[in-house]
């Protein structure tokens, strides 16, 4: 047990903060000379003004109309997202991995706000689950793919709050969490968690359309 | 509530269009696969891959179409369910597919997607579903499987450089017929033919030679009273509409604004001034010049809504009373999804009109006419689909009019088009207008 926990805490970290950091600039890059390549039109209408002003409409809850007319899927999502950047960077369990390896530490939550965040990032999950199998418009484009990567995000929470609890099993829960927390970061750059990467690009360029050219909102 | 909506969708299934059976006819699973993968790996790359490789399945573009909210929320016609069912399919199978795929890809890209844009506002990431949709129609143009009537229009672009087969004898003709009626209203009207050095090319989409010519003779009044520089080309590149482009048929489209730009050279005027048409405005100031590599239009390009505002904000032209019945405004896609004209057609409509009654949604999320983006040029087989398709314009219209508006005002040729099968189909009971005809009817002429 201690070889394995050693060496998903140990070896394995780096594989992941390799994949996820190496796979995302990777894919940056490739995106960027691709585009260099075969999309120049992206440099000659990319405006950091208009993109700016987009991106900025879009990750401010209620910003946009689309998030007005869905005001819980709203709430949801922007909390979802914000919890799952926010938790495991200022988890105090996190951090003393941190001062232990490295010796550098941080501002970090309390264990009990952590506790309720981790709540919110699995009933959003849940939210999400739902959400696929009982809506039409989005049941028809979920593929197996859909599941396994809202699966990938939920096992981190799930496992980190069963061990916390330390509930039957949490010696082995821990590792499974060390692990599944890697597996997530690998499969970013692997998976359509790309948009985390992409987002800014995406939502930019489409801003410096509308707003640079055709002098509307995309919002 | 979702059973009638697939029944509607499965007899659209059974539509005969020869320009698509026929099409399919032709093809093998092999040459398919070679076309495919031809056209993707010249003509696609960063925006494609990424734009697949980011959608997450969320289906928040749904809501923005107006097939998907006509259809009862059938989810094959969101946004992201036709992108499912062409181009990811495409890319999946790496170009394997069959013919009866593309006989549907056909069916899906021409005519149940007016590439309107509205959904790029509804998805998070601002992925560019009308950039999709256009991917998998140069697939279908590529392969030969297009609607007959759009390929006629098509046809027509390469052969005359115009939509609707105008000889250029007629073209002319035309031109001297509206100025000859105008001059029994005004009798020193001209239309300038070919005059060098004017400050404008007034320029028109050929369905005004051809069954709209009383717009021509507004738009001749507008100007002489305004007393505005302007001519039009006697030769081909008079006409700046472009069917070529939602057809997929790139290299005739770079052809058509290439003569629509020229023309404009060899007149030396300063600007391109073009009529009520939505599609037009998008081929020449967003799409065509980019294909001819020109950023943004090598010669300014201003939309009749634009024009108007600038006569009346200039008190170029005088109201001598306003219109009176309570009118609401058609936001076009082209011109406000793709170049913010709303404010200014609201300047207009205000100046114009007693009573002004905004529908809802409007401006930027109005709902699409359902007859851009080539669906109307799909012709006849598709009618009542593409009516049908667009119920909640109908809805939206109605509401409207319970409102109190009597009249809707659409600067656009597919709009209008559109509008007046929705309003015809659903007994709504409006009147139907360019701003043109208004201007036309109330502004001050000379006795």
């Amino acid at each position: 047990m201690h070889d394995i926990y050693n060496f998903v805490s140990g070896p394995l970290v780096w594989v992941s903060f390799i994949i996820f950091f190496g796979g995302s600039l990777y894919r940056l890059i490739s995106m960027a000379v691709l585009a260099k390549k075969k999309d120049v039109i992206v440099y000659e209408y990319m405006s950091l003004k208009y993109g700016l002003r987009s991106i900025l409409h879009w990750i401010t809850p209620f910003g946009t109309v689309k998030w007005r007319k869905n005001p819980i899927l709203t709430i949801v999502t922007f909390t979802f997202h914000i919890c799952l950047i926010f938790i495991p960077i200022f988890l105090s369990a996190h951090i003393i991995l941190w001062k232990e390896s490295w010796d550098i530490s941080w501002w970090y939550i309390s264990d009990t706000t952590a506790d309720v965040l981790a709540v919110v990032v699995i009933a959003s999950c849940v939210f999400f689950l739902i959400r696929r199998i009982v809506l039409p418009e989005v049941k028809y484009l979920t593929s197996v793919s859909d599941y396994i990567i809202l699966a990938i995000v939920a096992a981190p929470f799930i496992t980190g709050f069963w061990t916390y609890h330390q509930w039957p099993g949490f010696k082995i829960m821990g590792i499974i969490h060390i692990l599944s927390g890697e597996i997530m970061l690998a499969a970013i750059p692997c998976t359509r968690l790309i948009h985390m990467v992409f987002f800014p690009f995406t939502r930019g360029y489409m801003g410096s359309e509308f707003g640079a050219v055709r002098h509307a909102k995309d919002w | 509530m979702a059973e009638p909506a697939i029944k509607r969708s499965d007899e659209s299934n059974k539509i005969v269009d020869e320009g698509i059976d026929k099409g399919i006819a032709r093809l093998t699973p092999k040459k398919i696969e070679q076309v495919i993968n031809k056209v993707l790996a010249a003509e696609t790359g960063a925006r494609l891959k990424t734009y697949v490789g980011t959608c997450v399945h969320c289906g928040l573009c749904s809501e923005a179409c107006h097939y998907y909210l006509s259809h009862d929320n059938d989810p094959k016609f969101s946004p992201a369910g036709k992108v499912k069912q062409t181009i990811w399919e495409i890319l999946k199978k790496k170009g394997k597919v069959d013919q009866k795929f593309i006989r549907d890809a056909s069916r899906i890209a021409y005519t149940e997607c007016n590439l309107c844009r509205r959904c790029a506002m509804y998805c998070p990431f601002g992925i560019d579903i009308a950039y999709l949709i256009s991917i998998v129609r140069r697939l279908c143009h590529m392969l030969g499987v297009t609607p007959l009537y759009q390929q006629d229009t098509a046809h027509s672009h390469s052969a005359t450089l115009n939509q609707m087969w105008v000889k250029e004898d007629e073209w002319t003709d035309s031109l001297f017929w509206q100025e000859e009626e105008a001059q029994d209203e005004i009798p020193d009207l001209r239309i300038p033919v070919e005059k060098e050095g004017a400050e404008i090319f007034y320029s028109v989409i050929a369905p005004e030679p051809k069954f709209r010519a009383q717009l021509i003779y507004q738009a001749a009044v507008i100007m002489n009273v305004a007393g505005v520089d302007f001519t039009m080309p006697a030769t081909p590149g008079w006409d700046n509409s472009d069917l070529c482009m939602f057809t997929g048929d790139y290299e005739v489209m770079g052809r058509l604004k290439k003569a629509h730009f020229e023309t404009a050279m060899r007149l030396k005027v300063k600007r391109i001034v073009m009529g009520e048409c939505g599609h037009a405005f998008r081929s020449v100031y967003d799409v065509g010049n980019r294909w001819l590599a020109w950023k943004m239009p090598p010669i300014p390009v201003t939309h009749a809504v634009e024009f108007y505002y600038e006569l009346l904000k200039e008190g170029r032209i005088k109201i001598a009373e306003k219109y009176d019945k309570p009118v609401t405004f058609q936001d076009p896609c082209n011109i406000v999804r793709g170049r913010g004209l709303h404010d200014k057609a609201r300047y207009v409509v205000d100046a114009l009109c007693e009573e002004f009654i905004e529908m809802h949604p409007n401006r930027e999320h109005n709902y699409c006419c359902c007859a851009g983006g080539g669906v109307i040029n799909a012709g006849p087989p598709y009618k009542m689909k593409r009516i049908e398709g667009n119920k909640i314009k109908a809805e939206q219209l109605f509401a409207a009019k319970t409102r109190g508006a009597k009249v809707v005002i659409a600067p656009c040729h597919n709009c209008h088009g559109g509008l007046e099968d929705i309003i015809h189909h659903f007994g709504l009971d409006m009147e139907l207008h360019f701003l043109g005809d208004i201007i036309y009817k109330i502004m001050e002429k000379p006795v």
